[in-house]
């Protein structure tokens, strides 16, 4: 265990946490839990984003006590202020409204939808691409067929035609993110099943007389996985540009809606004499970007299991 | 030999294909054996031979066979039911390979188990792995916390949960350094004595199988060149010339046996 050598000998908590002898099922998986937090935690740059990501679901939660305004009343005698003018840290926008409130309250909006689509496109995706991998033969081909079909739409295209059709909404805007994010889930899932599944202790477990199902599940899923997680992460800043490029269109959350995107949106009128007003919703948009993509990276590493911990 | 009561595996005219038109090969040709029952009959050949694939025929790892295949006086098909599965298992040769890398030794053995219905596994798993030498602390490790050795002892726990008759060894020791072959094979010696299995060994290794078998059948090219008893190996005796290369192919390198090695087709 190349994990632990480089600490020094560990008691109570953490010898417990790193036993080579478990002693129950639980234990085990918290042996195996910690040990893939070490590995992690080895990695600065994935804990940086790790932290966004923390305070990004902070913020969502806590915003309702940490805004210091209300992020849609309107106060046209403060309006289009400077960042630090009046207790306004980032300033007002064009109704003004304090941009940090927006900001704040816009973070749930953003986990929202980040949420929304990681519980479908993914989940859909390991399906399709292990039961397509594992089974072989026509459903494979239907399958995969129908992920080329998927996968030959573009994104933002399907999403306005989705808008257009069912009016304009953020739950919309997910069905059309989700929609057209699951093909690669589904085609990753397969090219590791299809690794796996010629593999001897998946012929060990067939000869043990298990079902088709049971092996997609509890075999041939948890070692996809990690690469679906990896991918679900650096995915997210996609998700999350998408979903405020459609704000930016319009076509997403409406106002006054407090959206980054959309806030985007608006600041464009007044980028080249009221920067703050476009440029804050633009950091934060890139700042929780790359903290999903610092994160991705770091779980690819601690999560890869060709690097045999 | 003719079909009795002692038959515990019956093979008679084997053919095994993979694949269809020109780009297909003909892995098993016309093999016929019969297996006592709590013998070990062992299948000898070099890499390439289709000795492997006879197990993953009798097994049902490879579907597009034909012939016949009884099991017990019993002739499988196709698809196998469980109550195959409950009377012959299988060992494989890389116990790095034919454990979950994400199950623990626990849910590996457990497994089994609960497919078949199995009451309390837990004691049995405890049991099974005093059986092949395994204390309690294995049973909550991973496959990556193991070593070779102690991997294909889990291995073959495994294949023992379901207490079947005929266990079918795929090269079980050809992965592991030559300390821990002996060591399994020994193991394997004692639970062929303690749960009076039938074994059906594959294995290139003639030092091996002269001292595990009782009998062999040297393969070719997927054919049955010849059957032996394990004395006539041991006395050097076999009659076929193949065998025969085979035979001095073991006793070690040497330049002059290596320019007179013939192809056999």
């Amino acid at each position: 265990m190349s994990s632990a050598s480089n600490h020094t000998p560990p008691s109570g908590l953490a010898a417990w946490l790193t036993s080579e002898t478990p002693h129950s099922r639980g234990h085990a998986k918290c042996v195996q839990l910690y040990l893939g937090w070490l590995s992690l935690a080895r990695n600065p740059l994935a804990m940086l984003g790790l932290a966004i990501v923390l305070i990004l679901i902070a913020a969502a939660l806590l915003a309702p006590w940490i805004a210091p305004y209300d992020p849609i009343s309107q106060d046209l005698h403060r309006r289009l202020l400077p960042p630090g003018t009046d207790g306004n840290l980032l300033g007002t926008d064009e109704l003004g409204r304090d941009i940090l409130s927006r900001l704040l309250y816009g973070s749930r909006i953003t986990l929202y939808v980040v949420a929304l689509v990681v519980v479908t496109a993914p989940v859909a995706g390991l399906i399709v691409g292990t039961v397509a991998g594992y089974a072989g033969g026509w459903l494979d081909v239907v399958l995969m067929r129908l992920t080329d079909i998927f996968l030959a739409f573009p994104r933002l295209v399907l999403a306005l035609a989705f808008v257009a059709a069912l009016g304009p909404g953020i739950e919309n805007a997910v069905l059309a993110i989700a929609l057209t994010s699951w093909p690669p889930y589904a085609r990753i899932a397969r090219a590791e099943t299809l690794t796996i599944r010629n593999s001897d202790f998946i012929s060990a477990i067939r000869l043990q007389g298990a079902t088709a199902p049971r092996i997609v599940i509890g075999h041939v899923m948890p070692l996809c996985l990690s690469s679906v997680i990896v991918r679900v992460t650096l995915d997210m800043a996609g998700i999350i540009l998408t979903a405020a490029g459609l704000g930016f269109l319009g076509l997403g959350a409406q106002p006054p809606q407090p959206e980054w995107g959309a806030m985007i949106s608006t600041g464009r009128m007044f980028i080249l004499d009221q920067w703050w007003v476009a440029a804050m919703p633009g950091l934060a948009i890139f700042t929780v970007s790359l903290g999903f993509n610092l994160l991705g990276d770091g779980l690819r590493d601690a999560l890869d299991p060709r690097a045999g911990r | 030999m003719p079909e009795s009561s002692e038959t515990a595996l019956l093979i008679e005219h084997l053919d095994v294909r993979f694949g269809k038109g020109d780009g297909a090969v003909h892995a098993v040709r016309d093999v016929s054996v019969t297996v006592k029952r709590g013998e070990t009959f062992g299948l000898v050949g070099e890499s390439g031979s289709g000795k492997s694939t006879v197990l993953r025929a009798i097994s049902g790892l490879a579907k597009d066979w034909t012939g016949r295949i009884a099991v017990d006086g019993t002739d499988l098909g196709k698809a196998r039911d469980k109550a195959f599965y409950e009377k012959v298992q299988m060992v494989f040769q890389d116990p790095y390979g034919s454990l979950h890398p994400r199950h623990t030794v626990d849910r590996t053995l457990g497994e089994p188990g609960r497919i078949h219905g199995i009451t309390d596994v837990g004691a049995r798993i405890e049991s099974i792995l005093r059986d092949v030498g395994l204390g309690p602390e294995f049973r909550f490790r991973f496959p990556h916390q193991l070593s070779g050795g102690q991997r294909q002892r889990v291995a073959i726990a495994r294949a023992l949960m379901l207490e079947p008759k005929i266990l079918l060894l795929d090269e079980p020791t050809s992965a592991l350094d030559v300390s821990v072959q002996a060591e399994i094979l020994n193991l394997l010696q004692r639970l062929k004595r303690e749960f009076g299995l039938t074994y059906i060994l594959v294995s290139h290794d003639l030092a091996v199988i002269a001292h595990m078998c009782d009998r062999l059948a040297v393969m070719n090219s997927g054919r049955v060149v010849e059957e032996l008893t394990a004395d006539q190996l041991r006395r050097a005796e076999p009659t076929d010339r193949y065998t025969k290369q085979l035979l001095t192919a073991s006793l070690g390198y040497n330049r002059a046996t290596a320019d007179s090695l013939l192809t056999f087709d």
